[in-house]
């Protein structure tokens, strides 16, 4: 029987080691697996590489980590938001290393590594400061990026419902970058407000289907 | 002179999006354009976080919390419109699917080079967001800016003096003071306010410009 719920989200996040690179989902706090991320806090793990496409807002969740000092890198679109500031005051005193990736390709290094593609060629950040030192091609007369895939050990990730084995549906715009970080990731573990019984999600409707899904636990609202 | 205001620009820029037309709208002054999109005509706006069919702000009381837009800010959703998820947002993007990204920016070059991402203040980390991929996918990128900064220096440059988001993408300029092209042979002057004129506009543009045989005066309705 296969049946991937957990009983907490202590349990959620347990065996995550440290010096992970982790894909938190989200954007900016719509869609963000806040729970886990809290849970992974208390679990002390450290020198974590974090990819997300924003850096936390307030002092909750992933403001809260890097605050505590416990993400040595963060790979990220757009740092700076509204109440970025444990972000920019862990940045100001180097003490976080910065990755900075244009958004769309942060999310297509993540396709790609779930789907078994070594690198792709993008027209975006070509000929930009983003590029410098990347691989370029011409492809009928316009210069393309090489970009290679960015994996995850571990995928947090926030869903609306979810039954026992992990397929997984959205609601709105929270669904943003959590199906791709699903399947990027060795280790995906879905925070969800509802798990209900197999066969009671219409499988014309399920988003992420539950191959990509390793650990679920309900949290409610 | 006449100058536009800041959403009057906008009003000008919602006259030239077609009927049917999918568009991206960028944070800041492109964001008010939606106000002003022609009611006879049925535009599809299109957020980089997973929604095509984006409507207005929510009216008190029917605000969700999960239904926002590239800004953060609250939104809705009309008749016909879906969500999606990040790769297929970004997919749209890419692959050119978007008719029309408005886009805010520093600056523009006379060759349509655009810097919007970052002005390299050394004191705060950078950000980038969608706007790469929005410059180099869409199908057509036209700017919305204040044609000089608030110290006088112009915007629309020789070559922009900060880093490129894309080089050699925009098609079309809206100011406070004049609609411009840029085209093969470089920049034209489409309309002008009135009370200014050419060789004023000129002088508050580093680029070189042409005048259009048939330009004429830039107007906008109080909005």
């Amino acid at each position: 029987m296969i049946d991937k719920q957990v009983k907490n989200v202590t349990e959620a996040v347990s065996g995550i080691k440290d010096g992970s690179t982790l894909l938190f989902a989200g954007f900016g706090a719509v869609g963000e697996p806040v729970e886990l991320i809290q849970a992974l806090l208390d679990s002390g793990a450290r020198d974590l590489t974090v990819v997300c496409n924003n850096s936390g807002t307030g002092e909750v969740g992933l403001a809260k980590l890097i605050k505590e000092r416990r993400v040595t890198k963060l790979v990220c679109s757009f740092p700076r938001t509204s109440d970025s500031h444990c972000f920019e005051e862990a940045f100001a005193e180097g003490a976080i290393e910065l990755e900075l990736v244009p958004q769309g390709t942060m999310s297509e290094r993540m396709r790609a590594a779930g789907a078994g593609i070594a690198g792709f060629y993008t027209k975006t950040s070509a000929g930009t400061k983003l590029a410098a030192g990347k691989e370029t091609r011409e492809f009928d007369g316009k210069t393309y990026v090489l970009e290679k895939p960015l994996k995850g050990d571990v995928a947090l990730i926030k869903a609306l419902k979810a039954d026992r084995w992990g397929n997984l549906v959205y609601r709105k715009s929270a669904r943003n970058f959590n199906p791709v970080m699903a399947m990027a990731a060795d280790l995906t573990i879905a925070q969800v407000k509802e798990i209900v019984p197999l066969g009671a999600l219409d499988p014309e409707i399920i988003v992420t289907p539950s191959i990509f899904v390793d650990r679920i636990v309900e949290v409610g609202q | 002179m006449n100058q536009l205001s800041r959403r009057q620009i906008a009003w000008r820029a919602a006259q030239d999006i077609r009927d049917g037309a999918y568009v991206n709208l960028g944070i800041g002054l492109p964001t008010l354009v939606s106000d002003f999109i022609p009611k006879d005509r049925e535009v599809v706006l299109h957020s980089e976080n997973g929604i095509l069919g984006m409507g207005p702000a929510p009216k008190k009381g029917e605000e969700d919390p999960d239904l926002i837009n590239a800004g953060k800010g609250l939104t809705t959703l009309i008749p016909g419109g879906a969500f999606f998820h990040h790769n297929d947002a970004f997919l749209m993007i890419r692959g050119g699917h978007i008719d029309i990204a408005l886009l805010g920016a520093y600056e523009v070059s006379e060759k349509g080079d655009l810097a919007n991402w970052t002005v390299e203040d050394p004191s705060t980390p950078p950000g980038v967001g969608g706007a790469m991929d929005l410059a180099a996918g869409a199908k057509e990128i036209r700017i919305l800016l204040e044609h000089n900064t608030k110290e006088g220096a112009p915007r629309i440059r020789k070559q922009c003096q900060y880093p490129l988001t894309a080089p050699g993408v925009v098609k079309r300029i809206y100011t406070n003071l004049a609609v411009i092209d840029v085209t093969p042979d470089g920049l034209v002057a489409r309309e002008i306010v009135q009370g200014l004129d050419f060789a004023g506009l000129q002088d508050k543009t580093e680029a070189r410009l042409m005048l259009a045989n048939d330009w004429r005066m830039l107007e906008a309705p109080a909005v």
